[in-house]
C-alpha cells in the first residue's frame, strides 16, 4: 500500500460507504455484501469488463458503467439494481444463452455454473432471441482436461489465470467477434501444447462447464477457485 | 363450480417430464379432484379437445406433426405451459441442429439398420431443419424449466393454475434442475 492512502467516499445504493481510490465499485460493494452480478470478473485476477454484467448507473451520468473497470470517486452516488438494469442484465443473458450451445442438463458443470446460477437469480425461465445452436468443436487431445467451446461465454479468465498467476500465456483469443474463441498455443490442439504446464487452473476458474477434468460425467465438475484469491495475495506479501 | 380441463402433450422429449407429473404420486388425486385429464399420453383420448383451461406441454417442436399439434394445442388451450427444458431451450433434441436433418437420419434409418435401410417416407414425420423451443411458433403463457422439473414444481404449477394465480418459477426451479 502506498504511504498516502486516499480514501474515497461514495454511496451505494443509498448507503456511505468508502474504499481506497484503487479500489474498484465492485471491490467496495463486495466489501459490503452489496450483490453485483458478474461472470468474467474474479478476484485475483485482473479485469477487463468482458461480460457487462456488472453495469451499474451513477448518478449524474446517462452511461451505465461497468463495475468491475470502474474505480471509486468522491461523492458518487451508485445503484446497483434498478428495471434498468435488470432489464440490461437479462438480455445480456440470454443472449449468451443463445450464442453457443448451453445444454443445462447434460453439463458437466450443471448445479455447480456460475451462469445457470445467475440466469436463476435473474427470473430467467426462458429466453426472448431466438437460439443460434452453431457448431462448435470440443478438443479432448489433453492427458487429463476437456475444453468444449460449446459453453464458452469468452469471459477470459482462462487466459487471465495463465498469464498472470501461472505464466505460461498457454490461452488467448483468437477471431472477433461471433468467431471470437479461446485457443491454446497458436491455435494448436491443447494436447500437444508445449507451453501448457497442466497446472490445471484454468480449469477451475472457468465459470461455466467450458473447462473440466477428463472424467467427468453430467453434475460431477466442482470447480475449487479459494486458491486464486490466496495465491494472489501471498505472491504481493512476498513482492 | 365445474371442474377445470387440464391436458398434457409430449412432443420431442423422453417423456421424463411426464414421468415427473406421475411423480406426484398421492397428489395427482388433489389435482383430480379439482380438474379432469381430457387428452394426454397417459389417457386414453385420440384427439385434442376444445377449451382445455390449462395444457403442460413436454418437448420441442422438431418434427412437422409437432409444429402441426402445438398449433393446435394453441389455438384451443386458455393456459399453455412449456413444460421442461426441451419445450423451453429445446435442450437434448436441440443438440442436432449444427448438425442438419441428413446426419440425423443417416445415423437413425442408415448406419445402425441391417434390414432394408433408408429414410421412410410414410408414417414417420419429417424432420424440421432445426429442432426449436415451443415458444418461437406458438405464445407460451407460463415456462417451467427443468430436465425434468420436480414433481412438487408441477404440482405447485398445477395448484396455482387451477386456482387462477400465476406461478412464480425461478425460486424454484432453473435450466438444468
Amino acid at each position: 500500500m502506498s504511504p498516502v492512502a486516499s480514501v474515497k467516499t461514495l454511496k451505494i445504493d443509498g448507503r456511505d460507504l468508502s474504499g481506497r481510490q484503487e479500489e474498484t465499485i465492485l471491490d467496495v460493494a463486495r466489501q459490503n455484501g452489496i450483490f453485483i452480478p458478474r461472470l468474467c470478473e474474479m478476484e485475483g485476477l485482473s479485469d477487463v469488463g468482458a461480460c457487462r454484467m456488472c453495469l451499474v448507473e451513477i448518478k449524474g451520468q446517462n452511461k451505465l458503467l461497468p463495475a468491475c473497470v470502474t474505480t471509486v470517486e468522491e461523492g458518487m452516488e451508485v445503484t446497483t439494481n434498478s428495471p434498468r438494469l435488470e432489464h440490461y442484465r437479462r438480455m445480456i443473458l440470454e443472449l449468451l444463452f443463445t450464442e453457443r450451445n448451453h445444454v443445462c442438463s447434460v453439463c458437466v458443470s450443471n448445479g455447480h455454473c456460475e451462469m445457470q446460477m445467475l440466469g436463476q437469480r435473474l427470473g430467467i425461465t426462458h429466453v426472448h432471441f431466438p437460439y443460434r445452436y452453431p457448431q462448435e468443436d470440443v478438443d479432448a487431445s489433453h492427458d487429463r482436461f476437456v475444453i468444449d467451446h460449446n459453453r464458452c461465454i469468452l469471459c477470459t479468465r482462462c487466459v487471465r489465470v495463465c498469464d498472470e498467476i501461472e505464466g505460461a500465456h498457454t490461452w488467448d483469443v483468437m477471431g472477433r467477434g461471433i468467431n471470437a474463441k479461446v485457443i491454446t498455443d497458436l491455435n494448436e490442439p491443447w494436447g500437444s501444447s508445449e507451453t501448457c504446464t497442466s497446472c490445471g487452473k484454468c480449469v477451475h476458474v472457468c465459470p461455466t462447464g467450458v473447462l473440466f477434468e477428463k472424467g467427468r460425467s453430467v453434475a460431477e465438475m466442482l470447480k475449487r477457485r479459494q486458491f486464486l484469491p490466496y495465491l494472489t495475495l501471498m505472491r504481493k506479501e512476498n513482492e | 363450480m365445474s371442474k377445470k380441463r387440464i391436458a398434457t402433450v409430449w412432443l420431442d422429449g423422453c417423456s421424463g417430464c411426464h414421468m415427473s407429473f406421475l411423480d406426484m404420486d398421492e397428489r395427482l388425486l388433489a389435482i383430480a379432484s379439482a380438474a379432469d385429464l381430457v387428452y394426454s399420453p397417459l389417457v386414453d383420448a385420440k384427439e385434442f379437445p376444445d377449451n382445455v383451461d390449462v395444457t403442460l406441454v413436454e418437448g420441442a417442436v422438431s418434427s412437422e406433426e409437432d409444429l402441426h399439434r402445438v398449433q393446435i394445442v394453441r389455438q384451443r388451450t386458455k393456459t399453455l405451459v412449456s413444460l421442461g427444458d426441451c419445450a423451453i431451450t429445446a435442450n437434448v433434441p436441440g443438440m442436432r441442429n449444427p448438425f442438419g436433418t441428413i446426419p440425423v437420419y443417416d445415423r437413425a434409418y442408415r448406419e445402425n439398420v441391417s434390414f432394408d435401410p433408408g429414410i421412410p417416407n410414410q408414417v414417420v414425420p419429417a424432420l424440421l431443419p432445426t429442432s426449436r423451443p415451443i415458444h418461437e411458433f406458438v405464445p407460451v403463457d407460463v415456462f417451467v424449466p427443468g430436465c425434468p422439473p420436480s414433481a412438487d414444481t408441477i404440482f405447485y404449477v398445477l395448484t396455482e393454475l387451477l386456482e387462477g394465480r400465476q406461478p412464480d418459477l425461478s425460486p424454484r426451479t432453473r435450466f438444468g434442475a
